[in-house]
């Protein structure tokens, strides 16, 4: 006997040793269900975090435009209205007013980490007798990129934009036939650029916006489309991308822009994720329960194996919250072990399935996603449980009335 | 009286209170026991042994009357600090020995020393294994106590029971269990304790021969004493 173990710790160890097999079975159960719940919860986050990152690896997390500009019937005075229909007006590219100002009061937001000012519109690419549609993103290279990563997506080239350098994505290039060090010319309802250079080629993982995106300074992008110093956007990231909508909501009226979350942009994408978190949930907490019920099972029936050894216990001058804890540890006991080696097993099961379970091209399916608050929340949440699911059989041990449980 | 180990005033046991199958087994018991006494309690089966033993050794309240151990009235006390006069004032031995087979029988004995003050250490070590040393089970000390005979067992009970150095030794059938040998060699044994420590002994037993080797017979028939006198000498 260690002299720095309590009495309580001693017998419920001794308890469990004693009837191994027993417990052996029960934390074998126990680290099944353990396994289980951390393999689903890390497959879900990886799952998660990779379809997340592809949504936003073109797109910021909130945007700030202008208000679409509205028509109002006249009135000739008090009540009545001079033209009762009315049509919706032209949305012109227009500028956000005093952007600058806004831009250094969004700096200064602590939920926001990175803020960028984007002049973005139409226009056609062309390169000798070939044009294709493209949206134009002017921007400042600098904080952009803390935007969209777009250096992490270059396939070709390298990222430089200078007044007269354009990036573009691999199915503009493509359909253009053109590589890095090629010119081509882009053509606004009002003006034409120069030619200017493709220095990279991109592939940001989305057809659509490889074949549509041209990335060009934002002074060449102002002047293209007759915006000049002005922007049509200011693009943000934030530090908790799902508190986009949350933050969006209170820069709007803050700002006086209308402000777009990508969670309100990709609603389906959002409520997919949603939905299959709660799934997930609610097979976790069903597991748990299962857990719960097992050591619980297991307990009852110690209980009533020991009642003899409870009896003397008693006897001897054990006194009722003792009895309580030494079954509680137990049950505590349980419940972590099952929980290391639950975490163990799930966290091989993580490791086969990703090395096994690849994309036809060999690339990984689902990113691994090795959580340390993830494996102390299941050790945390099984000890609980066995916690709980020992307190009927505890209580019902200290109880026991050493008489009836000495007589057996 | 300070003296006297245990005092018994009057004192009744009934179950189903209230009930039609109400029954009263113990009818107003007066018993004194002083210290160092070595004593059996008889009695037929179904007279009401077993419960006042469960009585005197705090396992169970008494339906009216009063208890004392050491001079202490134990009617207005709760169940925390009964329990704790119980382990420290009151050794057990059953019948059934009734050691817990998950220990060895070293930390058997150390058991109600390791109940009373909550950690192990070498002072309650050296203490139990003095003990069974002196019943001549030191060598068995790091046995499982299902690893052990009938005999050893109930010889670990009994060091078991001593280890709190209690007042009174209450032994429920102590012999019941075991071959005649080993019946004589704890009878022997607890016999040598009481003379060399002082401590008292009432001890349960249907035996004669057990207890005619007592000092005193107390005889209890249908929950009433009928002798509580100095035992006759043994034949």
């Amino acid at each position: 006997m260690n002299r720095w173990v309590p009495f309580e710790w001693i017998a419920a160890l001794r308890f469990l040793r004693e009837g191994r097999l027993q417990t052996l079975f029960i934390i074998s159960g126990v680290s099944v269900g353990i396994a289980v719940i951390v393999f689903m919860s890390a497959l879900l986050t990886g799952l998660q975090a990779n379809l997340t990152k592809r949504v936003l690896s073109a797109q910021a997390h909130i945007t700030l435009q202008p208000r679409d500009e509205i028509a109002r019937p006249l009135r000739l005075g008090g009540k009545d209205v001079e033209m009762a229909i009315v049509q919706m007006p032209l949305q012109r590219v227009r500028s956000i007013d005093q952007w600058q100002g806004l831009v250094r009061v969004l700096q200064d937001d602590p939920a926001i980490v990175a803020v960028s000012p984007v002049a973005a519109g139409s226009a056609l690419a062309v390169r000798g007798d070939a044009t294709r549609a493209v949206s134009i993103v002017g921007i400042e290279p600098d904080s952009y990129f803390h935007i969209v990563r777009l250096p992490d997506n270059i396939v070709a080239g390298t990222v430089r934009l200078s007044s007269q350098d354009i990036v573009i994505g691999t199915e503009l290039a493509r359909y253009l036939g053109i590589g890095v060090g090629d010119r081509l010319t882009l053509t606004s309802g009002a003006r034409t650029s120069g030619a200017l250079t493709v220095t990279a080629i991109f592939d940001l993982g989305s057809r659509p916006v490889n074949e549509r995106y041209v990335y060009i300074p934002l002074r060449t992008a102002q002047s293209l489309l007759d915006l000049i110093g002005g922007v049509t956007s200011i693009e943000l990231t934030i530090a908790d991308v799902y508190a986009a909508e949350t933050v969006a909501r209170r820069l709007q009226p803050m700002t006086g822009a209308a402000a777009y979350s990508w969670i309100a942009t990709n609603a389906q994408f959002f409520s997919a994720v949603q939905a299959q978190s709660l799934s997930s949930a609610v097979i976790r907490l069903f597991v748990a329960l299962s857990v719960a019920l097992g050591i619980a099972s297991v307990l009852v029936v110690s209980v009533i194996q020991r009642s003899k050894d409870i009896g003397i216990l008693r006897a001897m001058g054990t006194s009722r919250g003792q009895t309580l804890r030494i079954f509680l540890i137990q049950g505590a006991l349980i419940g972590l072990v099952g929980a290391v080696v639950g975490s163990l097993l799930g966290a091989g099961g993580l490791l086969f399935f990703h090395d096994h379970v690849r994309q036809a091209d060999g690339s990984e399916l689902i990113p691994l996603v090795f959580e340390r608050s993830l494996f102390v929340a299941a050790a945390l949440l099984a000890t609980l449980t066995g916690v709980l699911a020992a307190m009927a059989p505890a209580l019902r041990a200290s109880r026991l009335d050493p008489v009836v449980a000495i007589r057996g | 009286m300070a003296d006297d180990v245990l005092r018994l005033e009057k004192v009744r046991k009934s179950y189903n209170i209230g009930r039609p199958t109400e029954t009263e087994i113990l009818h107003g018991i007066d018993l004194t026991l002083g210290r160092g006494e070595f004593a059996a309690l008889i009695g037929p089966s179904g007279s009401g042994k077993s419960t006042l033993l469960n009585i005197m050794g705090l396992l169970d309240r008494p339906t009216s009357g009063r208890l004392f151990v050491e001079g202490q009235d134990t009617s207005a006390l709760g169940d925390r600090l009964l329990t704790r006069l119980r382990g420290r004032s009151i050794g057990f031995v059953f019948q059934h020995h009734l050691l817990i087979t998950a220990f060895t029988a070293l930390e058997n004995v150390m058991m109600p020393m390791l109940v009373e003050r909550g950690f192990p250490d070498a002072k309650m070590k050296k203490r139990a294994l003095d003990l069974l040393t002196g019943l001549g089970l030191g060598q068995w000390q790091h046995n499982l106590a299902n690893a052990l005979s009938g005999g050893q067992q109930q010889r670990v009970a009994v060091a078991r029971a001593l280890a709190m150095e209690p007042a009174l030794v209450l032994a429920d059938e102590p012999t019941g269990n075991l071959d005649t040998k080993s019946a004589e060699g704890v009878f022997e044994m607890m016999r040598e304790v009481n003379r060399k420590s002082g401590t008292s002994f009432l001890i349960v037993t249907h035996s004669l021969e057990i207890a005619r080797g007592c000092d005193r017979i107390i005889e209890l028939v249908d929950g009433q004493l009928v002798q509580a006198g100095a035992a006759p000498a043994a034949a």
